[in-house]
């Protein structure tokens, strides 16, 4: 690594380290966000709840008058065998075969909204029959941890770096440096880097923080979480550092991130799965690096996949990265003219 | 001598501007060309093709008889008018970091040395006052110990005390054989420490020469100056210029002028007498109307 690299890495760490308001920042929201989410989310403080129904008939109260529940979101699932996973794993509340009589039904006993709509099937349909759920039913909480994880690595990295790189170029800093040897892709490289470490080690922290409190479902290895995170880091690096290549307003670089920080959060699978939502919006989410992200991090610590199992995500984000990376450098510019 | 910097119809035009319009120089080595014009006559721009950092419309720039390249950054250091740098580090983390990117260094005790910045070294550099900002920057564009330095109206802003500082650094910063390129709005400064001098406006040289030549060919006269109340209501029987709270009476010959305001009952008193300046070769030639 040129001595260049490893100076404007050095420099950058001791800003952020020595700026003490937005490091106590970091590091105590994080944490907070977590924990707070994960206990309103695991406490079944939500108001809709998702079913899954397999069935050759229309999804209306006339083919079963449990489908006309208020409030409740029932969709088309096809694969019994997945479905069921997705009741497993809290994705849904719980899943309805109408295709036996009396039907069958699935759902995690861990899941407040579960019980509930179990109640409110029977009511409709006391016959019905409970299907056990193979394997360890997993928390709600387990399932959105890596979601928040993920989110916090986004927001950092999105905000992170781009306002600072906007900052830069605006008080003229960029335009000093571009008066020495360095070089675009050597700055870029730095920032990358620095970012890149200050990000992994405080979400390494803020991982083991949140595994002490809520004793985590880790099935795979911690490796390849490491490995899916520190990917995924560089990827929102990467993507910040394409956006901040060459806007000089702040205001600017804070809308553009915001666009697409946003629909990241909503799209990506983070709070709620996707399931049912429209096949459009399920493509528009294959489109974010949060959500390779987020199924590579879950994949690990929900299923234990190994790295074949997570090979794809893991492509889509080293591609992204090298693309973000590609187009930043080779639009980069110093100063503001 | 040898010319270290040599420009060739230079241009820059943006849409609606022409910044700089066929500008042709040449720095000597260990001279300092000073770049004099009022706001928005090309000086920054100029400036700023030269240290590389503005591509030329058109138009040739020659560092050591070649055109420049990646090394060029290697030799050359510079101070901009408005620096910024990485927030929360000290004179010494800058210094040090600036030092990281260059293959050849002065020694970082001989620096601190050469721009006095010992008694804060390890100040967080935005806690610095105008005077010691300056003298920080200074260091850092020397951190190469470049043969060649390009000082962006570095003085801008100082007191009267850091500005004289500052030029003592400066004087010291050429009596070790670095060419200098500056730019001021400071005319005392310019004839102070320019061997060369480059009067712009609107994109083009209009005037060049040491200091001395450039006066030598546009006067022959002195300037001597009352008080107004003195000429108020009197014929004195010269030509003269009001100036606010005084008069200004050019002549050649003073012993004749002085004679001729003695015999027209004035009180000299208050007579000041003062050879012309670069300030009033730089107003006759850009004009007094108010620049933008």
């Amino acid at each position: 690594m040129s001595k260049r690299l490893i100076a404007m890495i050095k420099a950058r760490i001791l800003e952020v380290l020595r700026d003490r308001m937005a490091l106590a920042w970091n590091l105590l929201f994080a944490p907070l966000l977590v924990i707070g989410m994960a206990t309103v989310f695991s406490g079944g403080a939500q108001t809709v709840a998702k079913v899954g129904v397999i069935s050759d008939l229309p999804l209306t109260a006339a083919t079963h008058p449990f489908l006309g529940t208020p409030a409740v979101s029932f969709y088309s699932e096809t694969e019994p065998d997945k479905a069921i996973a997705k009741v497993q794993r809290q994705r849904i509340d719980l899943l309805l075969d109408l295709r036996t009589k009396p039907s069958h039904y699935w759902v995690n006993s861990d899941s407040a909204k579960g019980m509930l709509l179990q109640k409110l099937l029977l009511s409709s349909e006391p016959d019905a029959s409970e299907q056990p759920v193979t394997g360890a039913r997993i928390r709600y909480a387990d399932w959105l941890v890596p979601g928040l994880l993920a989110l916090n690595i986004m927001f950092s990295s999105l905000f992170a770096i781009g306002h600072v790189i906007v900052r830069y170029r605006k008080s003229g800093y960029l335009k000093r440096l571009n008066g020495t040897p360095l070089r675009a892709f050597e700055f870029i490289s730095a920032q990358l880097l620095a970012c890149l470490i200050m990000m992994v080690v405080v979400s390494s922290g803020i991982f083991i923080a949140c595994d002490s409190l809520l004793h985590l479902r880790m099935e795979g290895s911690y490796f390849n979480l490491l490995l899916v995170a520190t990917l995924g880091s560089m990827t929102m690096i990467a993507m910040s550092l394409l956006v901040a290549a060459r806007i000089s307003s702040e205001e600017l670089s804070g809308g553009l991130l915001n666009l697409i920080s946003w629909p990241m959060l909503v799209l990506s699978g983070v709070f709620f799965s996707l399931d049912g939502a429209p096949v459009f919006v399920q493509h528009i989410a294959e489109l974010f690096p949060l959500t390779h992200m987020l199924e590579a991090a879950r994949a690990v610590m929900l299923d234990g996949a190994g790295l074949a199992d997570i090979a794809k995500p893991l492509m889509v984000m080293a591609g992204m990265t090298a693309l973000f990376l590609a187009l930043g450098a080779s639009t980069f510019r110093w100063s503001q003219d | 001598m040898a010319s270290v910097l040599a420009v060739r119809e230079l241009r820059k035009f943006y849409p609606k501007v022409k910044a700089v319009d066929g500008v042709s120089f040449e720095v000597e080595e260990g001279q300092c060309l000073g770049l004099l014009g009022p706001n928005g006559a090309g000086k920054s721009t100029t400036i700023e093709m030269l240290e590389g950092l503005v591509k030329p419309t058109s138009g040739e720039i020659l560092y050591r008889g070649k055109p420049l390249d990646a090394n060029y950054r290697e030799r050359v250091g510079m101070q901009f008018q408005h620096t910024a740098l990485q927030d929360f580090l000290t004179v010494r983390e800058n210094l040090n970091f600036f030092r990281s990117l260059y293959q050849r260094t002065m020694p970082l005790e001989q620096l601190i040395d050469a721009c006095r910045l010992e008694d804060f070294l390890d100040r967080d550099h935005r806690k610095l006052s105008g005077g010691q900002r300056q003298r920080m920057l200074l260091a850092i564009a020397l951190v190469n110990d470049p043969d060649l330095v390009f000082l962006d109206e570095p003085t801008t802003g100082l007191d009267p005390q850091a500005r004289r500082n500052f030029w003592d650094l400066v004087r010291t910063v050429k009596a070790r054989g670095t060419t200098v390129v500056l730019t001021t709005h400071y005319m005392d400064e310019a004839f102070l420490l320019c061997d060369d001098l480059a009067i712009m406006d609107h994109g083009h040289v209009i005037a060049r020469g040491s200091p001395q030549k450039l006066l030598a060919e546009h006067f022959n006269d002195s300037v001597l100056e009352l008080p107004a109340d003195e000429v108020r209501g009197r014929e004195i029987g010269l030509p003269f210029v009001s100036k606010e709270d005084r008069v200004e009476i050019l002549s050649a010959d003073v012993n004749a002028a002085v004679r001729h305001l003695l015999d027209a009952g004035l009180s000299l008193a208050q007579l000041k007498i003062r050879p012309r300046t670069l300030e009033d070769l730089f107003l006759q030639l850009t004009g007094t109307e108010l620049r933008a």
